[in-house]
């Protein structure tokens, strides 16, 4: 169970210098109607045999578009690709014919995407889909290919593979499907696997289970892993080196403690003291990135950070930054002339705005402003099971869950997709109308009837900034509604300057309110929802994933804006996200869920300090944190198997089909929640015998 | 598959009675009365009790529950009356003209796919080209371009450049199968240009949206001849919504060939139609609009069976 990571503390690399991939000048620019994008900006790097090369940096700065160049798979309509040369293993694959190309793709080079339901051909058998490289490159006949496949798919973990073999993607759960899209690129053993954001669109236990796999089979087999990621703590977890990408150009590389604990470029700094940490203490507000990339269609002279640069100078803008070697270690090198200041001063850099108050506290004496007691929430489902007959049931997204939320405190309410997080949110607002229990808000009770008299005090943030805001009106036509159906503001003049506020509250400028959705940026459209929100003076907002469609960078902004606007007005949250670190961060109190339950709740240094519940621990274990030298002596213990269907849970305990702990008569009885410690509860019947 | 198979053609039979229910209440809203009509056609004057002496014969006094029972008993049995205008009866109306429109319908669906398969796999593949440009010029042609017009000029060019009209009128494909091939070719290919450009044009964008799919970019990634690319992973995606569109149109046919039945003097269904309308003969109007409908249905179960056959989600669909 508990995979021991002491072997990768060996000083020695485990790759050998011999080098496989030699990248030198890459450059890919698209032809768009107004004029020419340069998406990859002569970049120039290395993989040798073996190694596991992390590529990072936030969207849009041209990561994927460089991995995908490597294969050649962009069209060649409206890209063009041009470098010195691209060499792997001698072979220049930037100038050789399309055949030959062909020819090294899923053979030597394979590539496994992000999305892994649209990866797959939907109307093509999985066996078909594995078989197929290993029918073109190796000339294997139907039968040894088959039998291959059955080898591979056992392989990356899919339970009995020969049976699922004449299967379609369909059939498959999201984890399923991209160990298959593993076994595809490994059929034909090949010397590099590029992973474009491979665990992006996962859970954080099936992430975890992901990359052991292909970090466990890549090193056994001394195959070389490219992975592009967003992620930093799977980066501090996995990666042997690391090449920060920013405005199409690799802004610094090296060793992935290089990277994590000397950072010499100002953005690579910024990016890293963004993230939030689970293993740190609560407080302080996150380092923010300022402004927004340039535009690499018209990319300014000079620094391409330039404008954002909390320490650029005049000379900055001048001068085009190249990659030297830093004063660090060999392989460090870093495109700043400023480095040995940035090197020297660290996080010091971002100190004007990380160094504000810290989080507000709670005053618990009072009554609760929400209080949820026992909700269950059923869904009924039908679905066929033969011929005449079909099922009828239902399933319970929540079931039996309660908690407070006092005045001006944050609850996060955490779990993976599934487990109904969502479904209480919508619950409360009474989106949809619960089945059970009471949810008592500002001592209403709540119903279909009441909810009308507290819907102004009890605003929503949705996940989605793309498509929460209507695209054909402007934003303030948006802003303007609430006022005008909860006639908050009967003059026009009034509402437009109670407009401007808002818009000056969340961080915007009053002129904004002349745009439209899509003139904005996905953060600025979250601000947007935030003002919307706010335009009530709520008393409550449950936001629903906030944050997890935008960048780190700018994910630490609108955290920043509601921890200062909790501070300002006295705001309560309910914060629903499955990003743990994030959840820590900003709530005073944490719910987990699974599967509709309540598995423990407590406060937010107190649960992640000392978890009670298996699950919690499982959870907290599977998450990783961007610091290497945490990870590389850390002992995790990785969660196995999926979430069972919730229309027929597990008796007994719903999380005894998965936990390492579990005991026969787990099973049996369903565990009440436990009080483990001052305002720590969890429902696990191990911790009533001890 | 199968189950999928048994329960869809189940389905079709609650189908095939609520459209039986819906002509037969449609038709009796229709005004006009063809005993006056049939009986004053020869410019007679016919008293009032000889028109009710005839409707009374014909049945037409009888109330309106009673035709419809005796109409539905009537269906299973393949019995949709008599004509009210020639009193034969109905069923044998329509079988004497029907192979002529199916046989029409069917070979301008062959043609339409020949044609539009090759022109629109290569105006999605050539997207932007000369070829593509010339290609959706000719589809776009083709779906502006009346097809009873288009039998217009086929039979003028026929006279222009050969001297001779095309054979016109039919023979059975039984008794002579290459004439009869000869003769309707003309009519299919007027029919038959529209309809492959609707299908190429369908075609097309659904290849183009395929190929933008993420699987399309594994299968090369994987290293896949292009060539399998297209054919294995693309085109059978690339089909679904394509074969939507020959089902409709190919029942639409059905129905729909009045015009061009007259151009090239053809006597099939459209005509008996038109006959039936301008005569007021109910239950000869009736027994064309059930047969029409019915071809619907059955079409639309056979493209139904298509796309469980090529789309595994269908199939497997509990």
């Amino acid at each position: 169970m508990a995979v021991n990571k002491q072997n990768s503390k060996k000083t020695e690399p485990l790759f050998s210098d011999d080098i496989l991939l030699d990248v030198k000048n890459l450059r890919v620019e698209f032809r768009m109607k107004n004029g020419i994008v340069r998406a990859v900006d002569d970049i120039s790097y290395q993989v040798r045999r073996g190694e596991f090369l992390a590529v990072v940096g936030e969207s849009g700065c041209g990561k994927s578009v460089s991995a995908l160049s490597l294969m050649r798979l962009l069209s060649e309509r409206v890209a063009t690709i041009t470098a010195d040369h691209v060499l792997f293993d001698g072979i220049d694959i930037s100038r050789i014919p399309m055949s030959e190309m062909r020819r090294l793709r899923g053979r030597r080079i394979s590539m496994i995407f992000q999305e892994p339901m649209t990866s797959l051909n939907p109307v093509l058998t999985i066996g078909d889909q594995i078989k197929e490289p290993l029918i073109t490159h190796l000339s294997m006949t139907e039968e040894q290919a088959e039998e291959r496949a059955i080898e591979l798919m056992a392989m990356v973990g899919i339970p009995e593979p020969k049976n699922r073999l004449p299967q379609y993607p369909h059939q498959f759960s999201g984890g399923m499907r991209q160990r298959v899209m593993i076994a595809i690129g490994l059929a034909c053993e090949p010397d590099l696997i590029i992973a474009d954001e491979p665990t992006t669109a996962l859970d954080v236990t099936i992430q975890a289970q992901i990359l052991e796999l292909l970090k466990d089979i890549s090193q056994r087999l001394g195959i070389a892993v490219i992975m592009i990621t967003h992620n930093l703590g799977v980066v501090a977890a996995y990666a042997d080196n690391v090449n920060v990408m920013y405005a199409a150009q690799i802004i610094e590389k090296g060793t992935a403690s290089d990277i994590f604990a000397k950072p010499a470029h100002p953005y690579s700094i910024g990016l890293l003291r963004s993230v939030p940490r689970m293993d740190k203490p609560r407080g302080g507000r996150l380092a923010t990135i300022d402004g927004l990339p340039p535009n690499l269609m018209n990319p300014p002279t000079g620094c391409r950070f330039y404008a954002r640069c909390p320490m650029a100078q005049d000379s900055c803008s001048q001068a085009e930054q190249v990659l030297e070697k830093t004063k660090g270690s060999a392989r460090h090198e870093t495109a700043c002339a400023l480095s040995e200041k940035a090197l020297k001063n660290g996080a010091l850099i971002y100190e004007r705005n990380v160094s504000v108050q810290g989080s507000s506290t709670v005053d618990k004496s009072g009554e609760p402003l929400l209080s949820v007691t026992s909700l269950k929430q059923e869904f009924a489902v039908s679905f066929r099971t033969g011929w005449f007959s079909s099922y009828n049931g239902s399933v319970k997204a929540v079931d039996d869950v309660s908690f407070d939320i006092y005045p001006g405190e944050t609850v996060g309410l955490v779990g993976e997709s599934g487990c109904g997080k969502t479904s209480v949110g919508r619950a409360i607002l009474h989106l949809n109308d619960p089945t059970g229990g009471e949810i008592m808000f500002d001592n209403i009770s709540l119903n279909k009837n009441s909810i009308a008299l507290v819907r102004q005090d009890m605003q929503v943030i949705f996940q989605d900034p793309f498509s929460s805001l209507n695209p054909r009106m402007t934003i303030g036509e948006i802003l303007e509604e609430p006022l005008k159906v909860h006639n908050i503001e009967s003059d026009a003049e009034k509402r437009s300057q109670r407009i401007s506020e808002l818009l000056v509250k969340v961080g915007l400028y009053p002129y904004m309110s002349n745009r439209y959705p899509h003139e904005l940026s996905g953060g600025q459209r979250q601000r947007v929802g935030i003002a919307r929100a706010l335009s009530m003076e709520p008393k409550l907002i449950i936001c629903d994933e906030p944050v997890s469609a935008l960048d780190v960078s700018v994910q630490a902004q609108i955290i920043n804006l509601l921890e200062d606007l909790q501070r300002d007005l006295g705001i309560a949250y309910l914060f629903i996200a499955h990003d743990l670190a994030v959840v820590k961060h900003i709530s005073h109190k944490v719910v987990v869920m699974y599967l509709g339950q309540i598995m423990e709740v407590g406060e937010g240094e107190e649960l992640y300090g000392d978890p009670k519940h298996p699950y919690t621990q499982a959870l907290l274990d599977a998450a990783p944190i961007p610091d290497p030298e945490i990870e590389r002596k850390r002992e995790r213990s990785i969660l196995k198997g999926e979430l069972p269907s919730p229309i027929n849970p597990p008796s007994g305990c719903v999380f005894s089909t998965r936990c390492p702990k579990a005991v026969a008569s787990c099973s049996n009885t369903r565990p009440e929640l436990l009080r483990v410690g001052t305002d720590h509860l969890a429902s696990c019947i191990l911790l009533d015998a001890g | 598959m199968l189950q999928y198979a048994l329960r869809r053609i189940l389905l079709v039979i609650p189908t095939l009675i609520a459209v039986a229910i819906l002509v037969f209440l449609v038709l009796r809203v229709v005004p006009g009365d063809i005993v006056e009509i049939k009986m004053t056609a020869e410019g007679g004057i016919v008293s009032q009790e000889e028109i009710e002496r005839e409707r009374e014969r014909l049945g037409l006094n009888e109330p309106l529950y009673k035709q419809f029972i005796s109409y539905m008993v009537g269906l299973p049995q393949g019995d949709l009356g008599i004509s009210l205008w020639t009193e034969r009866p109905v069923a044998q109306e329509i079988g004497s003209r029907i192979a002529l429109s199916f046989e029409l319908a069917i070979l301008s669906t062959i043609l339409a796919v020949l044609i539009a398969f090759p022109l629109g796999t290569i105006s999605a593949l050539y997207r932007g080209t000369g070829l593509d440009y010339v290609i959706r010029l000719l589809t776009i042609g083709g779906i502006a371009v009346p097809s009873f017009w288009l039998g217009m000029l086929l039979i003028m060019g026929s006279i222009s450049v050969f001297g001779k009209l095309p054979p016109l009128g039919t023979v059975s494909l039984f008794e002579d199968p290459l004439t009869n091939l000869y003769q309707l070719i003309w009519p299919a290919l007027s029919v038959g240009y529209r309809y492959s450009s609707v299908v190429a044009r369908m075609l097309r964008s659904s290849i183009l949206e395929v190929l933008s799919e993420d699987y399309i970019r594994t299968a090369r990634a994987k290293g896949v001849l292009e060539r399998l690319v297209i054919v294995k992973h693309g085109m059978r995606n690339a089909l679904l919504p394509t074969v939507t569109v020959i089902g409709l149109e190919f029942a639409f046919l059905l129905g729909g060939l009045v015009v061009t039945e007259s151009v090239f003097n053809l006597n099939g269904i459209g005509k008996l139609f038109v006959d039936s309308v301008v005569r007021n003969d109910l239950n000869l109007l009736q027994g064309l609009v059930l047969t029409v409908a019915t071809c619907f249905v059955f079409v639309n179960l056979i493209v139904d069976l298509l796309y469980a056959a090529l789309d595994p989600r269908i199939r497997y669909q509990k």
